[in-house]
């Protein structure tokens, strides 16, 4: 006897196209004509900030920065429906999603002072549903099953989203991840941002599969390919992604086909690893481009509205540089403080905390010169 | 400076097991506060792969006695994402030598939340299980974690020698706001002891003297305080009377008391099942140098394992493994009577 046991399919997603063409039935119940514009704004805020960023680098007023020019419509789209549907969404992120995180409430001087090199960066004001950064590739997926997991525990609705990338789907973690969410039927959704590259490795090297989000095939997972370049595939994927997950508990793999335009990070030079025609053939794909492309066919943009929104980006970020560089020095104390819960029953730490404090002994030359 | 005073027999004729005494530090807790639930291997349906959890998957339900499937590191991280969702997670390794695969979530993650978020997210969860040789169980399997992770700031470790304790210390390391590492010992857990049925808690940073003596201070945390009590009672009979300090917790490790032992006895031997290169026995006579080299009339001493892989037959492991025989030997070297 012979039968097949197993049969898939996977549905590619595009909505809007490269060239800005809309599939105006896929796109019914998704953006409107203002989300749309809003999204393209933020957007274009983003990819200023990015390059106000690498300047910040370049001259030495920040650290190691990525980049996250030519992938924005994935997690902008993603990220608005997060802020929408469902309640309470928690983002579980990792450094290529600023504009999910910005619109669902991460002030974007946050972003700036953690690459600045501040632990301050990371802490995450009251009332917004964000983690910190997950600089451990690919760890993060669990702790956002862990949110999800909790949240069933707790008969809380919403969903718990972790982003992260092709490279991050080799790690065990990403798939210990998919396995739990699925096995305990949580409201987790996996969104895998797939540029291609985990810094110089490219996807061919990482994988023998197909497509990287086939993988959520083998867990259970209600698993959707999109052209991540696309502000409304992303946006409904995700919005679909979140009643699925809170009406059946089943998690969505998300792949969001993309590219980076930049560096790896600030630290990369990926001219030595990329061909320069594969970088051109995706500048024509930038979401930018298309989304305008688009905006401008409906009447809904034009070069005025263009010169504004730049001229707004430019003071937007500008402010955002201040109030990052602006913020006070950081006290040495706070390195116990943030250590422990408490440092009750350590007196070793307790010890050192209050010597530090009171004598300033053997505080680095910053610290020295911020008492004198 | 703390005082030293032997600590006082449990105020109760009621003996139970070391398991038993786990499982009734969860189950207390558990009634009380609806947050915390256990998750690890075989802990529901089979009661536990040594029996700790014994019936609580009747009394709590699935959803609070959680089997997971086999992987540690999944449901360590899955843990530390409810431990900062607001929930109490224990998770359970069958072994903290499985700990291994888990690595970066428990020490890179569960460790370094707190810090990496400015001081704002905690990680409030215990990771316990068997830890040290448990009987011919072969290298793999018989890891005593405690010098390897006590390296990693931000998170506690605490490891009870006896029941009481082990009901108390667990009691804390729920309620603590830190991850903590509980470190209990396969041999241990049928050891029986006085054990009090209602609420006690031991904290954490406090030593206990466990016998008296102005001879030489035996220093030892887990199952070899065991051990040191009875090489003590031996010394005792040819008049060698040692302090014996069991840590209890060694993140945060008592040192205070130490001293203040050293004080008394001038000389020092610690016992630690674990390796000698850089373990905790090493640290803690580091840190006796530096605070109280002065009082001592003899260099330390220590009594480890041997530093290769633990042994497989039966003979080669207890010839390895810290036992009453070294700790005697090791006594007498420092308080020069042969
Ligand atoms: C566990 C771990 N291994 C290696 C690294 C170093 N590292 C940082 S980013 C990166 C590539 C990640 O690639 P991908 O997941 O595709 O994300 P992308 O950077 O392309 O957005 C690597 C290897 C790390 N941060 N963590
Ligand atoms: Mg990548």
């Amino acid at each position: 006897m012979k039968k097949t046991i197993y049969e898939a399919r996977i549905d590619h997603i595009q909505i809007l196209d490269e060239h800005g063409k809309l599939d105006e039935k896929l796109a019914k119940d998704t953006l409107s004509d203002e989300d749309a514009v809003f999204l393209y704004e933020q957007m274009s805020i983003c990819r200023w900030l990015d390059e106000i960023a690498f300047k910040l680098q370049r001259s030495g007023r920040m650290g190691t920065y990525p980049q996250n020019k030519g992938q924005e419509a994935g997690p902008a789209g993603a990220g608005l429906a997060l802020s929408r549907f469902g309640e309470k969404n928690w983002l579980v992120p990792c450094y290529r999603e600023n504009i999910a995180l910005f619109l669902n409430g991460l002030p974007m001087e946050k972003i700036l002072l953690h690459w600045m090199g501040d632990e301050r960066g990371n802490q995450i004001p009251e009332g917004v549903n964000i983690l910190p950064i997950a600089i451990p590739i690919g760890t993060h997926p669990l702790h956002a099953v862990g949110i999800a997991y909790a949240k069933k525990y707790r008969g809380e609705k919403g969903v718990a989203v972790s982003f992260f990338g092709d490279g991050a789907t080799s790690e065990g973690d990403v798939h210990e991840a998919m396995n739990f969410a699925s096995a305990w039927k949580v409201p987790a959704i996996f969104f895998c941002q797939n540029n291609f590259w985990a810094i110089s490795v490219p996807r061919a090297l990482q994988s023998g599969s197909e497509t990287i989000v086939q993988k959520g095939l083998a867990y259970g997972h209600h698993c959707v390919q999109i052209d991540g370049n696309d502000i409304f595939a992303s946006y409904k994927v995700m919005k679909e992604a979140i009643d699925r997950a809170i009406k059946t508990g089943q998690p969505t793999f998300i792949e969001a086909v993309t590219y980076r335009l930049g560096d790896h990070t600030t630290a990369d030079d990926a001219r030595r690893y990329r061909d320069e025609k594969e970088v051109e053939a995706w500048r024509k794909k930038d979401p930018l481009i298309r989304t305008r492309k688009y905006l401008e066919s409906k009447k809904l943009w034009n070069d005025r509205k263009q010169a504004d929104i730049e001229a707004r980006a430019k003071e937007i970020v500008d402010a955002v540089v201040k109030r990052a560089e602006g913020i006070e020095k950081p006290v040495f104390e706070d390195i116990f403080d943030y250590t422990f819960a408490t440092l009750e029953g350590n007196a070793e730490l307790q010890t050192q905390r209050a010597t530090r404090r009171t004598t300033g002994l053997g505080q680095g030359p910053e610290q020295e010169k911020l008492r004198a | 400076m703390a005082s030293l005073t032997l600590e006082p027999p449990p105020a109760t004729d009621r003996k139970i097991a070391f398991r038993e005494a786990l499982r009734e530090a969860m189950s207390e807790e558990m009634r009380s506060d609806p947050r915390i639930f256990l998750m690890g291997e075989e802990v529901a349906q089979y009661n536990g792969a040594y029996k700790v959890s014994q019936g609580m998957l009747d009394e709590f339900g699935p959803k609070r006695i959680i089997d997971a499937p086999i992987s540690e590191n999944g449901f360590a991280g899955l843990g530390i994402g409810a431990a900062m969702y607001g929930l109490r997670p224990i998770i359970e390794f069958m072994s903290w030598s499985f700990s291994l695969v888990a690595a970066d979530q428990i020490l890179n993650n569960a460790a370094k939340m707190l810090y990496m978020s400015g001081g704002q997210w905690g990680c409030p969860i215990v990771f316990r299980g068997n830890d040290g040789a448990g009987g011919q169980l072969g290298s793999t399997h018989s890891w005593s974690v405690e010098a390897l992770y006590a390296n990693v700031p931000g998170l506690k470790i605490a490891i009870p020698s006896n029941p009481y304790d082990a009901k108390g210390l667990l009691k804390t390391a729920i309620r603590d706001e830190d991850p903590v590492f509980f470190l209990e010992s396969e041999r241990m857990l049928g050891d029986t002891g006085l054990v009090p049925a209602g609420e006690y808690t031991v904290p954490f940073g406090q030593a206990a003297l466990r016998r008296e003596g102005d001879d030489c201070t035996l220093v030892s945390f887990g199952r070899p305080v065991n051990f040191c009590l009875e090489a003590a009672d031996e010394l005792a009979n040819e008049d060698i009377h040692c302090d014996v300090l069991d840590m209890r917790t060694i993140r945060p490790l008592d040192v205070d008391s130490i001293v203040a032992s050293i004080q008394k006895t001038g000389r020092i031997v610690v016992v630690d099942q674990s390796w000698p290169f850089a373990g905790i026995a090493s640290e803690v006579i580091a840190q006796v140098c530096e605070r109280c080299f002065d009082y001592l009339d003899h260099q330390p001493v220590r009594v480890t394992s041997d530093d290769v892989p633990t042994p497989y037959a039966k003979p080669l492991e207890q010839a390895y493994l810290p036992h009453k025989g070294k700790i005697v030997e090791a006594v007498k070297r420092v308080v020069g009577v042969e």
